[in-house]
């Protein structure tokens, strides 16, 4: 049985896709079978992070609408052989999804994968709550700012209200905080939410923390996931998330601004990237 | 502003307005989970009956649903203007 985690926030553009991507690819890279689904229907964007974008035949709808199987819309991802994806349509709108086609989905998949998850769209609305309607772990994406905190609350209630766990009053979906685009400069200065009491505000677990990194952007135009860059802060904070989840205590990176060694700062130079 | 703060010239930092102004947003949203979807809309109908026979404010009423048992209790407690 496979664990099915949705990866959601409320508020668009904080970084889910590039969350989904990073921790599905991570998985996969831990030896778990793992697939990616992008349930953002309209508007997918999970190929191009992925960098699959040209080898999409099938998606996810055709699928729910008998019009292609499983396994012909299912990509095998060129680095990692257990990761696969399954893209979502270009041309539809999300009222093409259906909770029963999602259902039947997901139980196929359950029985040949570890990892399923579920890059979510934005918004409270039917697509992103039949993203999370099957969930039995929910990664909540947070960036500092008072509106993605807002949002992210919202999602909780979702989530504890509005999911198949909640209403066949099974053991409540475990919620994760994921805070990306963190910056400890600007959390120093006092211009930006910090750590702490995002995690005061909103009460559940932090299973990472992401810094605003030139990385991300590098590898989404190249669309390799961040976290095959093991050199780059992002992908060590990814690395980090999906050691995590997999049940290992792994210390908290990135929360600070690095102290400046002698001689950086005998010569000036800037900060770190 | 604290007096302190006024005499060293210091701004209240944004981000701890942020938090402050959170922490009153999601205790009200916590408030209203769970509650049935109708709730909103009766909210504000309910305001807009009392406000026919009084002048209320917008955030003058408050309602809220608690469920026991065998039983619910639709609460509703409206702050009515001091009388001149
Ligand atoms: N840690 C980060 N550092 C810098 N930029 C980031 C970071 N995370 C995400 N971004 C950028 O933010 C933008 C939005 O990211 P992404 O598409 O993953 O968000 P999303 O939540 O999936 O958006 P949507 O709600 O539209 O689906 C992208 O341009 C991405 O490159
Ligand atoms: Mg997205």
């Amino acid at each position: 049985m496979a664990k099915i985690i949705v990866v959601t926030s409320g508020k668009g553009g904080v970084g889910k896709t590039t969350s989904a991507a990073a921790i599905a690819t991570g998985l996969a890279l831990r030896g778990n079978k793992t697939v990616v689904i992008d349930f953002d229907v309209g508007l997918r964007n999970l190929d191009l992070i992925m960098g699959c974008e040209r080898r999409v035949v099938y998606d996810l709808v055709n699928v729910i609408q008998g019009e292609a199987g499983l396994n012909q819309a299912l990509i095998r991802d060129k680095r990692s052989e257990n990761l696969h994806i399954l893209p979502a349509s270009q041309t539809r709108d999300k009222d093409a999804l259906t909770l029963e086609g999602v259902e039947t989905i997901l139980g196929s998949l359950s029985e040949e994968f570890d990892y399923i998850i579920c890059d979510s769209p934005a918004g409270i609305e039917r697509g992103a709550q039949l993203a999370l309607y099957f969930a039995d772990e929910a990664i909540v994406v947070t960036n500092p700012e008072v509106s993605s905190v807002r949002d992210s609350d919202r999602i909780l209630g979702l989530l504890s209200s509005k999911s198949r766990r909640a209403e066949q009053n099974r053991e409540p979906i475990k919620e994760h905080l994921l805070v990306t685009r963190y910056n400890p400069n600007r959390v120093d200065d006092g211009d930006m939410l910090n750590l702490d009491d995002i995690c005061e505000i909103l009460a559940i677990n932090l299973i990472g923390l992401i810094p605003e990194s030139e990385a991300v952007l590098r590898s989404s135009n190249q669309g390799v996931p961040v976290i095959h860059d093991d050199k780059s802060d992002a992908g060590q904070a990814y690395a980090d998330t999906v050691s995590r989840l997999m049940g290992e205590d792994v210390p908290l990176r990135f929360q600070h601004v690095p102290k400046r060694g002698l001689i950086s700062r005998m010569f000036g130079g800037g900060g770190r990237r | 502003m604290k007096l302190l703060e006024f005499l060293k010239g210091e701004r209240k930092k944004s981000a701890s307005v942020a938090k402050e102004r959170l922490q009153i947003i999601v205790a009200h949203q916590r408030g209203h989970r769970g509650q049935p979807d109708y709730m909103p809309m009766l909210e504000q109908e309910l305001l807009e009956v009392i406000r026919r026979y009084v002048k209320v404010d917008q955030d003058a009423i408050n309602i809220s649903l608690d469920s026991e048992d065998d039983c619910s209790v639709l609460e509703l407690n409206v702050t009515l203007p001091n009388r001149d």
